[in-house]
Protein backbone atom coordinates (compact mmCIF):
# COMPACT_ATOMS: atom_id res chain seq x y z
CA UNK A 1 0.00 0.00 0.00
CA UNK A 2 2.91 2.24 1.10
CA UNK A 3 4.23 1.74 -2.53
CA UNK A 4 1.99 2.08 -4.16
CA UNK A 5 0.59 5.50 -2.85
CA UNK A 6 4.71 6.76 -3.94
CA UNK A 7 4.50 5.55 -7.35
CA UNK A 8 5.61 8.38 -10.16
CA UNK A 9 2.26 8.93 -10.89
CA UNK A 10 0.79 9.66 -7.27
CA UNK A 11 4.13 12.18 -6.52
CA UNK A 12 2.37 14.19 -9.37
CA UNK A 13 -0.80 13.86 -7.87
CA UNK A 14 0.30 15.59 -4.39
CA UNK A 15 1.95 18.07 -6.60
CA UNK A 16 -0.93 19.13 -8.22
CA UNK A 17 -2.18 19.56 -4.90
CA UNK A 18 0.65 22.62 -4.44
CA UNK A 19 -0.72 23.76 -7.66
CA UNK A 20 -4.07 24.35 -6.24
CA UNK A 21 -2.18 26.30 -3.10
CA UNK A 22 -0.42 28.06 -5.01
CA UNK A 23 -3.41 29.25 -7.26
CA UNK A 24 -5.43 30.49 -3.72
CA UNK A 25 -2.37 31.92 -2.39
CA UNK A 26 -1.60 34.24 -6.04
CA UNK A 27 -5.39 34.55 -6.48
CA UNK A 28 -6.41 35.70 -3.09
CA UNK A 29 -4.17 38.96 -3.11
CA UNK A 30 -4.60 39.36 -6.66
CA UNK A 31 -8.28 39.55 -6.69
CA UNK A 32 -8.15 41.70 -3.40
CA UNK A 33 -6.23 44.19 -5.01
CA UNK A 34 -8.57 44.14 -8.59
CA UNK A 35 -11.58 44.07 -6.10
CA UNK A 36 -9.72 47.61 -3.93
CA UNK A 37 -9.19 49.09 -7.12
CA UNK A 38 -12.73 48.33 -8.64
CA UNK A 39 -14.71 49.27 -5.02
CA UNK A 40 -11.94 52.40 -5.24
CA UNK A 41 -13.44 53.34 -8.56
CA UNK A 42 -16.97 52.63 -8.09
CA UNK A 43 -17.07 55.48 -4.82
CA UNK A 44 -15.18 57.61 -6.98
CA UNK A 45 -16.46 61.44 -7.79
CA UNK A 46 -15.02 60.53 -10.95
CA UNK A 47 -18.23 59.85 -13.62
CA UNK A 48 -16.78 57.74 -16.33
CA UNK A 49 -15.08 55.91 -13.77
CA UNK A 50 -17.97 55.18 -11.31
CA UNK A 51 -19.27 53.44 -13.75
CA UNK A 52 -16.47 51.01 -15.32
CA UNK A 53 -16.43 50.23 -11.52
CA UNK A 54 -19.97 49.89 -11.50
CA UNK A 55 -20.60 47.98 -14.38
CA UNK A 56 -16.97 45.40 -13.67
CA UNK A 57 -18.96 44.32 -10.61
CA UNK A 58 -22.65 44.35 -12.10
CA UNK A 59 -21.12 42.35 -15.04
CA UNK A 60 -19.37 39.30 -13.37
CA UNK A 61 -22.09 38.53 -11.38
CA UNK A 62 -25.34 37.48 -12.67
CA UNK A 63 -23.81 34.89 -15.03
CA UNK A 64 -22.67 31.08 -14.10
CA UNK A 65 -18.90 32.26 -13.04
CA UNK A 66 -17.62 28.86 -15.06
CA UNK A 67 -18.92 30.08 -18.10
CA UNK A 68 -16.54 33.12 -17.03
CA UNK A 69 -14.27 30.85 -16.65
CA UNK A 70 -14.64 29.25 -20.27
CA UNK A 71 -15.01 32.67 -21.91
CA UNK A 72 -12.33 35.01 -20.07
CA UNK A 73 -9.65 32.25 -21.02
CA UNK A 74 -10.17 31.87 -24.68
CA UNK A 75 -10.71 35.88 -24.69
CA UNK A 76 -7.89 37.04 -22.95
CA UNK A 77 -5.57 34.60 -24.87
CA UNK A 78 -6.59 35.95 -28.53
CA UNK A 79 -7.07 39.59 -27.09
CA UNK A 80 -2.88 39.10 -26.16
CA UNK A 81 -2.17 37.36 -29.46
CA UNK A 82 -3.98 40.02 -31.47
CA UNK A 83 -2.15 42.70 -29.72
CA UNK A 84 0.84 41.39 -30.38
CA UNK A 85 0.17 40.47 -33.79
CA UNK A 86 -0.44 44.54 -33.85
CA UNK A 87 2.86 45.08 -32.83
CA UNK A 88 5.01 42.67 -34.42
CA UNK A 89 3.74 41.88 -37.74
CA UNK A 90 3.14 45.08 -39.62
CA UNK A 91 2.75 43.85 -42.91
CA UNK A 92 0.23 41.13 -42.44
CA UNK A 93 -2.04 41.72 -44.81
CA UNK A 94 -4.85 38.86 -44.56
CA UNK A 95 -7.54 39.55 -41.90
CA UNK A 96 -6.65 37.61 -38.44
CA UNK A 97 -10.34 36.08 -37.97
CA UNK A 98 -10.83 34.01 -41.20
CA UNK A 99 -14.12 32.16 -41.11
CA UNK A 100 -13.77 30.06 -38.08
CA UNK A 101 -10.23 30.37 -37.52
CA UNK A 102 -8.08 32.62 -35.31
CA UNK A 103 -5.18 33.46 -37.49
CA UNK A 104 -2.23 35.16 -36.50
CA UNK A 105 1.18 35.53 -37.19
CA UNK A 106 3.91 33.25 -36.07
CA UNK A 107 6.00 35.50 -34.21
CA UNK A 108 2.90 36.86 -32.28
CA UNK A 109 2.39 33.60 -30.81
CA UNK A 110 2.09 33.26 -26.97
CA UNK A 111 3.80 31.20 -25.83
CA UNK A 112 6.09 30.90 -29.16
CA UNK A 113 5.52 27.74 -30.99
CA UNK A 114 8.89 26.45 -30.02
CA UNK A 115 9.23 27.39 -26.44
CA UNK A 116 9.80 24.71 -24.03
CA UNK A 117 6.87 22.63 -22.37
CA UNK A 118 6.95 24.42 -18.66
CA UNK A 119 6.40 27.46 -20.57
CA UNK A 120 3.44 25.96 -21.83
CA UNK A 121 1.89 25.15 -18.59
CA UNK A 122 3.26 28.30 -16.84
CA UNK A 123 1.34 30.10 -19.33
CA UNK A 124 -2.09 28.59 -19.16
CA UNK A 125 -1.37 29.18 -15.31
CA UNK A 126 -0.87 32.19 -15.30
CA UNK A 127 -4.04 32.53 -17.93
CA UNK A 128 -6.53 30.58 -15.11
CA UNK A 129 -5.00 32.76 -12.45
CA UNK A 130 -5.87 36.26 -14.35
CA UNK A 131 -9.42 34.76 -14.90
CA UNK A 132 -9.73 33.61 -11.55
CA UNK A 133 -8.62 36.83 -10.28
CA UNK A 134 -10.95 38.88 -12.97
CA UNK A 135 -14.12 36.89 -11.47
CA UNK A 136 -13.30 36.87 -7.84
CA UNK A 137 -12.28 40.97 -7.65
CA UNK A 138 -15.66 41.62 -8.71
CA UNK A 139 -16.89 40.19 -5.83
CA UNK A 140 -14.25 41.24 -3.99
CA UNK A 141 -15.55 44.59 -4.96
CA UNK A 142 -18.87 44.58 -4.33
CA UNK A 143 -17.94 43.50 -0.56
CA UNK A 144 -15.48 45.86 -0.04
CA UNK A 145 -17.82 48.52 -1.71
CA UNK A 146 -20.45 47.82 1.08
CA UNK A 147 -18.00 47.77 3.66
CA UNK A 148 -16.72 51.30 2.50
CA UNK A 149 -19.90 52.57 2.94
CA UNK A 150 -20.82 50.96 6.09
CA UNK A 151 -17.84 52.62 8.17
CA UNK A 152 -19.66 55.31 10.17
CA UNK A 153 -19.96 58.80 8.37
CA UNK A 154 -19.78 60.53 11.37
CA UNK A 155 -16.04 59.24 11.31
CA UNK A 156 -15.31 60.31 8.21
CA UNK A 157 -16.88 63.70 8.67
CA UNK A 158 -14.82 64.29 12.06
CA UNK A 159 -11.51 63.34 9.51
CA UNK A 160 -13.13 66.22 6.87
CA UNK A 161 -13.66 68.73 10.25
CA UNK A 162 -10.32 68.10 11.20
CA UNK A 163 -8.77 69.49 7.85
CA UNK A 164 -7.63 66.72 6.08
CA UNK A 165 -7.90 65.95 2.39
CA UNK A 166 -10.24 63.30 0.60
CA UNK A 167 -6.51 61.51 -0.15
CA UNK A 168 -5.92 60.99 3.35
CA UNK A 169 -9.25 60.42 4.81
CA UNK A 170 -9.92 58.00 2.75
CA UNK A 171 -6.21 56.34 3.55
CA UNK A 172 -6.21 57.09 7.05
CA UNK A 173 -9.89 56.69 8.18
CA UNK A 174 -11.72 54.59 5.90
CA UNK A 175 -9.04 51.81 4.58
CA UNK A 176 -8.22 50.87 8.31
CA UNK A 177 -11.62 50.63 9.54
CA UNK A 178 -13.64 49.24 6.52
CA UNK A 179 -11.90 45.28 6.93
CA UNK A 180 -14.05 44.74 10.25
CA UNK A 181 -17.19 45.16 7.82
CA UNK A 182 -15.37 43.68 5.31
CA UNK A 183 -14.24 40.36 7.01
CA UNK A 184 -17.19 38.23 6.74
CA UNK A 185 -17.80 39.03 3.02
CA UNK A 186 -14.17 38.19 2.42
CA UNK A 187 -14.40 34.91 4.26
CA UNK A 188 -17.41 33.97 2.90
CA UNK A 189 -15.61 34.71 -0.61
CA UNK A 190 -12.33 32.69 0.40
CA UNK A 191 -14.48 29.52 0.98
CA UNK A 192 -16.20 29.87 -2.32
CA UNK A 193 -12.44 30.63 -3.94
CA UNK A 194 -11.64 27.20 -1.80
CA UNK A 195 -14.56 25.89 -3.68
CA UNK A 196 -13.78 27.05 -6.92
CA UNK A 197 -10.52 25.53 -7.31
CA UNK A 198 -11.76 22.40 -8.94
CA UNK A 199 -12.90 24.16 -11.72
CA UNK A 200 -9.05 24.64 -12.90
CA UNK A 201 -9.38 21.30 -14.57
CA UNK A 202 -12.10 22.91 -17.05
CA UNK A 203 -9.43 25.22 -18.20
CA UNK A 204 -7.10 22.18 -19.11
CA UNK A 205 -4.65 22.73 -16.33
CA UNK A 206 -3.46 18.94 -14.91
CA UNK A 207 -4.76 19.18 -11.65
CA UNK A 208 -5.88 17.27 -8.98
CA UNK A 209 -9.30 16.51 -10.79
CA UNK A 210 -7.37 15.44 -13.69
CA UNK A 211 -5.01 13.32 -11.86
CA UNK A 212 -8.14 11.72 -9.50
CA UNK A 213 -9.31 10.70 -12.95
CA UNK A 214 -6.08 9.43 -14.14
CA UNK A 215 -5.22 7.37 -11.40
CA UNK A 216 -8.43 6.02 -10.36
CA UNK A 217 -9.50 4.43 -13.53
CA UNK A 218 -8.82 0.80 -14.52
CA UNK A 219 -5.39 -0.74 -14.44
CA UNK A 220 -3.94 -3.74 -16.18
CA UNK A 221 -1.15 -5.35 -15.56
CA UNK A 222 0.41 -4.89 -18.75
CA UNK A 223 0.99 -1.10 -17.69
CA UNK A 224 1.59 -1.20 -13.89
CA UNK A 225 2.87 -3.25 -11.08
CA UNK A 226 -0.80 -2.20 -9.25
CA UNK A 227 -3.57 -3.31 -11.46
CA UNK A 228 -6.68 -2.83 -9.83
CA UNK A 229 -10.64 -1.68 -10.81
CA UNK A 230 -12.16 1.58 -11.25
CA UNK A 231 -11.48 2.84 -7.86
CA UNK A 232 -12.00 6.34 -8.96
CA UNK A 233 -14.88 7.05 -6.44
CA UNK A 234 -12.24 6.60 -3.90
CA UNK A 235 -10.30 9.13 -5.00
CA UNK A 236 -12.99 11.44 -5.38
CA UNK A 237 -13.57 10.85 -2.00
CA UNK A 238 -9.82 11.08 -0.95
CA UNK A 239 -10.38 14.95 -2.84
CA UNK A 240 -14.22 15.59 -0.94
CA UNK A 241 -12.34 14.90 2.23
CA UNK A 242 -9.67 17.31 1.34
CA UNK A 243 -11.98 19.98 0.73
CA UNK A 244 -13.88 19.46 3.79
CA UNK A 245 -10.94 19.46 6.14
CA UNK A 246 -9.72 22.70 4.07
CA UNK A 247 -13.02 24.73 4.75
CA UNK A 248 -12.83 23.53 8.37
CA UNK A 249 -9.26 24.72 9.19
CA UNK A 250 -10.32 27.88 6.92
CA UNK A 251 -13.29 28.10 9.28
CA UNK A 252 -11.43 28.26 12.57
CA UNK A 253 -8.57 30.52 11.45
CA UNK A 254 -11.23 33.45 10.05
CA UNK A 255 -13.01 33.38 13.19
CA UNK A 256 -9.55 33.77 15.45
CA UNK A 257 -9.12 36.61 12.91
CA UNK A 258 -12.35 37.94 13.28
CA UNK A 259 -11.98 38.16 16.89
CA UNK A 260 -8.71 40.02 16.33
CA UNK A 261 -10.30 42.61 14.30
CA UNK A 262 -13.13 42.85 16.23
CA UNK A 263 -11.42 44.12 19.02
CA UNK A 264 -12.18 47.58 20.21
CA UNK A 265 -14.45 48.26 17.28
CA UNK A 266 -17.23 49.97 17.71
CA UNK A 267 -19.78 47.40 16.81
CA UNK A 268 -21.82 44.72 18.59
CA UNK A 269 -19.18 41.74 18.45
CA UNK A 270 -16.64 44.71 19.43
CA UNK A 271 -19.33 46.00 22.24
CA UNK A 272 -19.33 41.82 23.56
CA UNK A 273 -16.06 41.58 23.93
CA UNK A 274 -15.52 44.93 25.91
CA UNK A 275 -18.47 43.27 28.52
CA UNK A 276 -16.59 39.66 28.27
CA UNK A 277 -13.67 41.74 29.20
CA UNK A 278 -15.06 43.58 31.98
CA UNK B 1 -32.48 27.56 -44.72
CA UNK B 2 -34.96 30.01 -42.98
CA UNK B 3 -34.47 30.77 -39.02
CA UNK B 4 -37.80 29.44 -38.52
CA UNK B 5 -36.90 25.88 -39.71
CA UNK B 6 -33.82 25.77 -37.47
CA UNK B 7 -36.14 26.44 -34.38
CA UNK B 8 -38.35 23.65 -35.57
CA UNK B 9 -35.39 21.39 -36.18
CA UNK B 10 -33.10 22.35 -33.22
CA UNK B 11 -35.69 24.09 -31.28
CA UNK B 12 -36.50 21.04 -28.95
CA UNK B 13 -32.91 18.93 -29.85
CA UNK B 14 -31.33 18.87 -26.43
CA UNK B 15 -34.45 16.55 -25.20
CA UNK B 16 -33.78 14.32 -28.84
CA UNK B 17 -36.49 15.70 -30.93
CA UNK B 18 -36.12 17.26 -33.76
CA UNK B 19 -32.75 17.14 -36.47
CA UNK B 20 -29.97 14.49 -34.71
CA UNK B 21 -26.87 16.18 -36.49
CA UNK B 22 -25.60 19.44 -35.25
CA UNK B 23 -24.64 21.75 -37.57
CA UNK B 24 -21.13 21.37 -38.13
CA UNK B 25 -20.02 24.41 -40.13
CA UNK B 26 -21.15 27.93 -41.48
CA UNK B 27 -22.72 28.43 -37.73
CA UNK B 28 -25.47 31.30 -38.12
CA UNK B 29 -26.73 33.22 -35.50
CA UNK B 30 -29.86 31.67 -35.07
CA UNK B 31 -28.51 28.48 -34.55
CA UNK B 32 -26.66 29.43 -31.52
CA UNK B 33 -29.47 30.93 -29.89
CA UNK B 34 -31.55 28.51 -30.89
CA UNK B 35 -29.38 25.46 -29.86
CA UNK B 36 -28.23 27.10 -26.46
CA UNK B 37 -31.96 27.67 -25.90
CA UNK B 38 -32.91 24.63 -26.27
CA UNK B 39 -29.87 23.87 -23.88
CA UNK B 40 -31.94 25.91 -21.29
CA UNK B 41 -34.34 23.45 -21.32
CA UNK B 42 -32.21 20.93 -18.97
CA UNK B 43 -31.10 23.98 -16.89
CA UNK B 44 -35.06 24.54 -15.75
CA UNK B 45 -35.72 20.69 -15.40
CA UNK B 46 -32.31 20.27 -13.14
CA UNK B 47 -33.01 23.61 -11.35
CA UNK B 48 -36.67 23.42 -10.97
CA UNK B 49 -37.26 20.02 -9.62
CA UNK B 50 -34.26 19.97 -7.14
CA UNK B 51 -35.37 23.26 -6.16
CA UNK B 52 -38.91 21.85 -5.09
CA UNK B 53 -37.51 18.32 -4.10
CA UNK B 54 -35.27 20.36 -1.98
CA UNK B 55 -37.55 22.75 -0.18
CA UNK B 56 -39.32 19.69 1.76
CA UNK B 57 -35.92 17.91 2.65
CA UNK B 58 -34.31 21.33 3.72
CA UNK B 59 -37.40 22.28 5.94
CA UNK B 60 -36.71 18.49 7.95
CA UNK B 61 -33.07 19.53 8.00
CA UNK B 62 -33.46 22.85 9.61
CA UNK B 63 -35.62 21.64 12.21
CA UNK B 64 -33.48 18.28 12.61
CA UNK B 65 -30.16 20.65 13.38
CA UNK B 66 -32.20 22.95 15.59
CA UNK B 67 -33.34 19.92 17.18
CA UNK B 68 -32.41 18.76 21.24
CA UNK B 69 -31.72 15.66 20.06
CA UNK B 70 -28.02 14.10 19.58
CA UNK B 71 -29.12 11.52 17.47
CA UNK B 72 -31.10 13.84 14.96
CA UNK B 73 -29.31 16.72 15.31
CA UNK B 74 -25.58 15.01 14.57
CA UNK B 75 -27.01 14.05 11.16
CA UNK B 76 -28.33 16.45 10.32
CA UNK B 77 -25.17 19.01 11.21
CA UNK B 78 -22.75 16.33 8.96
CA UNK B 79 -25.03 16.39 6.01
CA UNK B 80 -24.89 20.10 5.96
CA UNK B 81 -21.42 20.19 6.68
CA UNK B 82 -20.63 18.09 4.15
CA UNK B 83 -22.39 19.14 1.12
CA UNK B 84 -21.79 22.87 1.77
CA UNK B 85 -18.14 22.25 2.98
CA UNK B 86 -16.86 20.70 -0.65
CA UNK B 87 -17.37 22.03 -4.07
CA UNK B 88 -20.26 21.33 -6.08
CA UNK B 89 -17.72 19.60 -8.67
CA UNK B 90 -16.07 17.51 -6.83
CA UNK B 91 -19.52 16.05 -5.55
CA UNK B 92 -20.96 15.74 -9.28
CA UNK B 93 -17.70 13.90 -9.85
CA UNK B 94 -18.29 11.64 -6.62
CA UNK B 95 -21.47 10.94 -7.18
CA UNK B 96 -21.34 9.60 -10.60
CA UNK B 97 -18.58 7.49 -9.79
CA UNK B 98 -20.45 6.09 -7.27
CA UNK B 99 -23.64 5.94 -8.79
CA UNK B 100 -21.06 3.82 -11.64
CA UNK B 101 -19.63 1.58 -9.62
CA UNK B 102 -23.10 0.58 -7.62
CA UNK B 103 -24.21 -0.06 -10.73
CA UNK B 104 -22.05 -2.84 -11.59
CA UNK B 105 -22.62 -4.44 -9.13
CA UNK B 106 -26.75 -3.90 -8.97
CA UNK B 107 -28.45 -3.48 -12.12
CA UNK B 108 -31.18 -1.53 -10.26
CA UNK B 109 -28.27 1.33 -10.58
CA UNK B 110 -28.68 1.72 -14.12
CA UNK B 111 -30.85 4.84 -14.52
CA UNK B 112 -28.60 6.56 -12.25
CA UNK B 113 -25.46 7.85 -13.82
CA UNK B 114 -27.47 9.44 -16.40
CA UNK B 115 -27.72 13.04 -15.93
CA UNK B 116 -31.00 13.45 -15.46
CA UNK B 117 -31.46 11.25 -12.37
CA UNK B 118 -27.53 11.35 -10.85
CA UNK B 119 -27.06 15.05 -11.51
CA UNK B 120 -30.11 15.63 -10.05
CA UNK B 121 -29.80 13.47 -6.88
CA UNK B 122 -26.43 15.78 -6.15
CA UNK B 123 -28.10 19.15 -6.96
CA UNK B 124 -31.14 18.38 -4.85
CA UNK B 125 -28.95 17.04 -1.41
CA UNK B 126 -26.44 20.18 -2.19
CA UNK B 127 -29.69 22.84 -2.40
CA UNK B 128 -31.10 21.03 0.41
CA UNK B 129 -27.90 21.30 2.84
CA UNK B 130 -27.71 25.06 1.52
CA UNK B 131 -31.42 25.89 2.69
CA UNK B 132 -31.36 24.16 5.21
CA UNK B 133 -28.78 26.54 6.72
CA UNK B 134 -30.46 29.22 5.46
CA UNK B 135 -33.66 27.68 7.39
CA UNK B 136 -31.71 26.98 10.22
CA UNK B 137 -30.78 30.76 10.35
CA UNK B 138 -34.93 31.75 10.12
CA UNK B 139 -35.72 29.37 12.68
CA UNK B 140 -32.94 30.70 15.23
CA UNK B 141 -34.08 34.02 14.32
CA UNK B 142 -38.34 34.02 14.80
CA UNK B 143 -39.73 36.45 17.31
CA UNK B 144 -39.97 34.98 20.79
CA UNK B 145 -43.22 36.67 20.94
CA UNK B 146 -44.34 34.69 18.52
CA UNK B 147 -43.98 31.63 19.86
CA UNK B 148 -44.96 32.92 23.21
CA UNK B 149 -48.22 33.82 21.87
CA UNK B 150 -48.61 30.39 20.32
CA UNK B 151 -47.96 28.52 23.37
CA UNK B 152 -50.79 31.30 24.95
CA UNK B 153 -53.39 29.91 22.50
CA UNK B 154 -52.79 26.56 23.75
CA UNK B 155 -51.00 25.09 20.43
CA UNK B 156 -48.45 22.75 20.67
CA UNK B 157 -46.50 20.42 18.46
CA UNK B 158 -47.52 20.11 14.47
CA UNK B 159 -50.35 22.73 14.49
CA UNK B 160 -47.62 25.49 16.28
CA UNK B 161 -45.13 24.59 13.81
CA UNK B 162 -46.91 24.81 11.11
CA UNK B 163 -49.25 27.74 12.05
CA UNK B 164 -46.95 29.47 13.34
CA UNK B 165 -43.20 28.73 13.02
CA UNK B 166 -42.85 27.38 9.45
CA UNK B 167 -44.64 30.32 8.04
CA UNK B 168 -42.64 33.03 9.72
CA UNK B 169 -39.46 30.54 9.56
CA UNK B 170 -40.73 31.05 5.44
CA UNK B 171 -41.10 34.81 5.84
CA UNK B 172 -37.49 35.50 7.28
CA UNK B 173 -35.87 33.24 4.95
CA UNK B 174 -36.91 34.11 1.77
CA UNK B 175 -34.58 36.98 0.74
CA UNK B 176 -31.94 34.69 1.33
CA UNK B 177 -33.68 31.34 -0.19
CA UNK B 178 -34.23 34.21 -3.39
CA UNK B 179 -30.36 34.13 -3.84
CA UNK B 180 -29.99 30.53 -3.15
CA UNK B 181 -32.47 29.56 -6.08
CA UNK B 182 -30.42 31.95 -8.38
CA UNK B 183 -27.03 30.26 -7.21
CA UNK B 184 -28.61 26.51 -7.66
CA UNK B 185 -30.49 27.50 -11.34
CA UNK B 186 -26.55 29.00 -12.19
CA UNK B 187 -24.71 25.92 -10.91
CA UNK B 188 -26.63 23.25 -13.04
CA UNK B 189 -24.50 24.26 -15.89
CA UNK B 190 -21.77 22.51 -14.21
CA UNK B 191 -23.52 19.25 -14.80
CA UNK B 192 -22.55 18.01 -18.14
CA UNK B 193 -19.08 19.14 -17.78
CA UNK B 194 -18.41 16.98 -14.62
CA UNK B 195 -18.73 13.04 -15.69
CA UNK B 196 -22.14 12.83 -16.45
CA UNK B 197 -22.28 11.96 -19.72
CA UNK B 198 -24.42 13.78 -22.27
CA UNK B 199 -26.05 11.25 -24.54
CA UNK B 200 -26.33 11.76 -27.93
CA UNK B 201 -25.19 15.24 -27.25
CA UNK B 202 -28.47 16.73 -25.71
CA UNK B 203 -26.91 18.77 -23.24
CA UNK B 204 -27.60 21.96 -21.48
CA UNK B 205 -27.14 25.68 -22.63
CA UNK B 206 -23.68 26.03 -21.80
CA UNK B 207 -22.68 22.55 -23.24
CA UNK B 208 -24.10 24.18 -26.68
CA UNK B 209 -22.39 27.11 -25.92
CA UNK B 210 -18.99 25.14 -25.22
CA UNK B 211 -19.50 23.21 -28.67
CA UNK B 212 -20.02 26.85 -30.77
CA UNK B 213 -16.95 28.19 -29.00
CA UNK B 214 -14.77 24.89 -29.49
CA UNK B 215 -16.31 24.86 -33.34
CA UNK B 216 -15.74 28.51 -34.07
CA UNK B 217 -12.49 29.76 -31.77
CA UNK B 218 -14.87 32.73 -31.35
CA UNK B 219 -15.79 32.69 -27.50
CA UNK B 220 -17.49 36.28 -28.32
CA UNK B 221 -20.67 35.10 -29.82
CA UNK B 222 -21.69 32.06 -27.98
CA UNK B 223 -21.08 32.86 -24.53
CA UNK B 224 -22.91 35.98 -24.59
CA UNK B 225 -25.83 34.51 -26.00
CA UNK B 226 -25.81 32.25 -23.12
CA UNK B 227 -25.22 35.04 -20.69
CA UNK B 228 -28.42 36.70 -21.83
CA UNK B 229 -30.66 33.35 -21.13
CA UNK B 230 -29.18 33.09 -17.77
CA UNK B 231 -29.88 36.62 -17.22
CA UNK B 232 -33.64 36.56 -18.67
CA UNK B 233 -33.88 33.67 -16.22
CA UNK B 234 -32.66 35.27 -13.16
CA UNK B 235 -34.93 37.59 -13.93
CA UNK B 236 -38.21 35.26 -14.19
CA UNK B 237 -36.79 33.57 -11.02
CA UNK B 238 -36.78 37.38 -8.62
CA UNK B 239 -40.29 37.98 -10.05
CA UNK B 240 -41.60 34.71 -9.14
CA UNK B 241 -39.65 34.56 -5.54
CA UNK B 242 -40.46 38.50 -5.15
CA UNK B 243 -44.73 37.48 -5.59
CA UNK B 244 -44.15 35.04 -3.24
CA UNK B 245 -42.42 37.37 -1.20
CA UNK B 246 -45.08 40.30 -1.26
CA UNK B 247 -47.49 36.97 -0.39
CA UNK B 248 -45.72 35.85 2.73
CA UNK B 249 -45.28 39.33 4.38
CA UNK B 250 -49.05 40.56 3.00
CA UNK B 251 -50.44 40.95 6.98
CA UNK B 252 -47.30 43.41 7.54
CA UNK B 253 -47.65 47.08 7.82
CA UNK B 254 -45.66 48.12 3.75
CA UNK B 255 -43.18 49.72 5.51
CA UNK B 256 -41.80 47.14 7.70
CA UNK B 257 -42.00 44.56 5.01
CA UNK B 258 -38.67 43.52 4.00
CA UNK B 259 -37.38 44.17 0.39
CA UNK B 260 -35.87 41.33 -1.71
CA UNK B 261 -32.12 41.88 -2.28
CA UNK B 262 -30.80 40.24 -4.61
CA UNK B 263 -27.17 39.52 -4.32
CA UNK B 264 -26.58 36.81 -7.31
CA UNK B 265 -23.65 34.28 -8.04
CA UNK B 266 -21.21 33.00 -6.03
CA UNK B 267 -19.97 29.04 -7.12
CA UNK B 268 -20.03 26.82 -4.58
Amino acid sequence: MACYLTTGKHMSIYTSVFTVLLLLAVTAPVALGFGFAGASAARSSVAPLRWFGKSYIALVRGVPDIAFFLFFVIALDQGIEYLRHKALCRDWSEPIRQGNDFVVCQAAKMPLGDAPQWVHETYGFSLAVLTFSIVFGAFAANVLFGAMRAVPHAQLETAGAYGMSQRQIFWRVLVPQMWVYALPGLSNLWMVLIKATPLLFLLGIEDIVYWARELGGTKTSRFTDYPHGDWRMWYFLALLVFYLVFTRISEVVLERLMQRLTHGQATSGGEAQRKAAA
Amino acid sequence: MSCWQTIQDYGLRSIGIGERLLPREDFTLCQQFTLIGSGMIWNIYFGFFALVLGFFFATALAVGKGSSNRLIRKPSEWFIFIFRGSPLFIQFFFGYFLFLSLKSNYPFFDPFTAAWLGALIVLFCNTAAYTGEIFYGALQSIPKGDTEAADAYGMSGWPRFKRVIWPTMLRLAWPAYTNEAIFLFQSTALVFFSGFPAWQQRGDALYYASYFADKTFNPFIAYPILAMYFILLTLVIVSLFGLINARLNRHLPQHTRSKLRVRPNLIR
